[in-house]
């Protein structure tokens, strides 16, 4: 039999469904390639356990004939999404050992759909990072190459264990979040397909939490199609989260088209931006055209905003992230630093030893944005130039149906080669204004760079409108032909 | 705008994160590396705009006050670093 780990999930269920092989044969090809991939360091915790037993319950209901959608499907968690009785501690030392007695609404939907739990998996403590490189569990290696180089690349972050693992073939599917761009920017730098849906179409119940405005679940897989799929399976309404959106969840996968005729693509001018390698400009004008070819028809469009995107959310997800984050106090659960007198003293020293360097230069800005005297001067002037940054893109899909822009600004770098903070968060440049208007957005990859890393196309979609982006995006993978994967080295 | 070392610790301060001098004097030029780039935020007018609060439209919703939870005392203590008599438990607060 071919190795069922090549098969997508629109595959591997439909042939588990055929009675082409079993739930137990997918999670044992999928246990042993997770057990055989950790140099690649994308799980923090393995749960083989799991996906045998979700396994056997879809074998058993397949003899019954009655079969939840993802019956049969194993996947990878990120480690920001709470799981009952399994470790789940957010990259950071601070939640050390915390095993929730609760799971989080997206991954019990995943569970009544009828998913396993191949494990959790590494991320940017607090998904706060673009490269992995801040997790407490060391950074993911990305399983792609420079072409004739064996330097360790980063896969992206924060979700960079779940696009690892979806490149190297060692989950079908995972979960990601995003709340600047943690989904689309790993996506893109490995070589598949991500999507964020709008703001509040996934609970963010039982997620530890980032930027409450702006964290977002999504999904992460090989096709188009497979995000769809997974993406139905984890939206939908939940009144513990009061910014969950009341509606009924869309059957993306069954309205799948990649007919564009008659729509219109906005290009938005201000993502012509200096430092940007020739060959992600040359994807984009490719990406163009294969939209035309789709039937669609280009627009230039202006989001006069943008350049301002960048700084306004390092700004206002900062300073959600420190009040969040005020929670981890050595009291009720995680790290304890011990040894020292004073109750305050407990908190300082819990919080010192508990978060790592880039958390807390976000919890100090935060802090600070915050603080008496600056308050006005930074948070409101950020939260006001996010409602123009909403704006431009309110006028922006009175013009158009769907925006192409490329995913990120490089493809992956090496692990180690990005040091300067700043630097680091220009990654999001592309993706960050998405995330500030709530929009849905995809990342779908577009083809290989010089060195043969992949580069990858970003759609941004009105409110609700994920089936445009999915629309799009399959239209894209349909003409781009990319089946380039990682040469396995580990 | 740019923060001095003294600033930097009364920041941690806030934030109760312990610092030694060292980590002050490195975090402050990184700090305002930052600060000094989100400021470019100044140059856009912004004069009648409405910060926004929420970024879809949604209205609150109400629920029934009712008790749905509770009586998991044991399952709430479970991840304490320390407990005791069915309480989370710190250092002393008042000597």
């Amino acid at each position: 039999m071919t190795d069922l780990t090549s098969f997508t999930i629109a595959e591997l269920r439909d042939g588990f469904r055929s009675g082409e092989f079993s739930a137990r044969e997918i999670a044992d090809a999928y246990n042993a390639a997770v057990a055989a991939a950790k140099s690649l360091n994308a799980f923090t915790v393995e749960t083989p356990d799991d996906a045998v037993a979700a396994a056997e319950a879809a074998d058993d209901a397949r003899a019954n004939g009655d079969l939840p959608p993802l019956a049969g499907i194993p996947l990878g968690i990120k480690d920001l999404f709470a799981t009952r009785g399994v470790d789940t501690t957010a990259g950071s030392n601070i939640l050390k050992g915390f095993r929730p007695p609760y799971e989080s609404s997206v991954t019990a939907n995943l569970r009544k759909a009828g998913a396993g739990m191949l494990g959790k998996l590494n991320m940017d403590e607090f998904a706060m990072g673009s490269s992995n490189e801040t997790s407490a569990y060391g950074p993911v290696i990305s399983p792609w190459r420079r072409k004739g180089s064996n330097v360790g690349l980063t896969p992206g972050g924060s979700s960079g264990g779940s696009a690892a693992a979806v490149a190297a073939l060692i989950a079908p599917g995972a979960t990601g979040t995003d709340t600047g761009g943690s989904i689309r920017q790993p996506a893109a730098f490995a070589g598949i397909c991500g999507i964020k849906p709008t703001y509040g179409r996934c609970s963010r119940w039982g997620i530890v939490a980032f930027a409450s405005s702006l964290d977002q679940a999504g999904s992460m897989a090989r096709t188009v199609r497979d995000c769809a799929i997974l993406l139905e399976a984890m939206a939908g309404f939940d009144p513990k989260d009061s910014t969950s959106l009341d509606l009924p969840v869309p059957q993306w996968e069954a309205n799948l088209s990649s007919d564009l005729k008659g729509k219109r693509v906005g290009i938005p001018k201000e993502y012509r931006i200096d430092g940007v390698p020739g060959e992600i400009n040359a994807l984009w004008d490719q990406g163009i055209e294969w939209l035309k070819d789709a039937g669609a028809t280009p627009v230039e469009i202006s989001l006069r905003h943008t350049k301002y995107a960048l700084p306004t959310y390092y700004i206002i997800a900062p300073a959600e992230a420190s009040s969040n984050l005020a929670r981890y106090d050595g009291v009720r659960y995680g790290l304890r630093e011990e040894g020292v007198k004073t109750l305050d003293d407990m908190y300082s020293a819990t919080r010192a030893e508990g978060f790592g360097a880039e958390v807390k230069r976000r919890i100090m800005i935060g802090t600070y944005v915050l603080s008496a005297g600056f308050y006005d001067a930074y948070f409101t002037k950020a939260q006001k130039v996010r409602t123009l940054i909403k704006q431009d893109f309110a006028r922006a899909f009175e013009q158009c149906d769907v925006i192409l822009t490329p995913t990120a600004p490089s493809a992956a770098f090496g692990i180690g080669e990005t040091t300067d903070p700043l630097a680091m968060y220009l990654n999001d440049v592309f993706a960050v204004p998405a995330s500030l208007a709530g929009l849905p957005a995809m990342s779908v990859p577009g083809g290989l760079d010089g060195q043969g890393l992949p580069l990858g196309l970003h759609l941004i979609g009105n409110e609700l409108d994920e089936q445009m982006v999915l629309n799009a995006g399959l239209a894209i993978e349909e003409r781009a032909g990319f089946t380039a994967r990682p040469e396995k080295w580990w | 705008m740019s923060v001095s070392p003294e600033q930097v610790r009364h920041i941690a301060k806030l934030a109760r994160i312990a610092m030694s001098d060292e980590e002050i004097e490195r975090l402050a030029p990184e700090l305002n590396n930052i600060l000094g780039w989100v400021e470019q935020l100044a140059e856009v007018n912004t004069e009648g705009v409405e910060p926004l609060t929420a970024v879809i439209d949604l209205k609150l919703r109400l629920r029934d006050d009712v008790v749905n939870d509770g009586n998991i005392r044991d399952a709430v203590l479970a991840n304490a670093p320390e407990a005791q008599h069915g309480f989370f438990a710190v250092p002393k607060v008042i000597e």
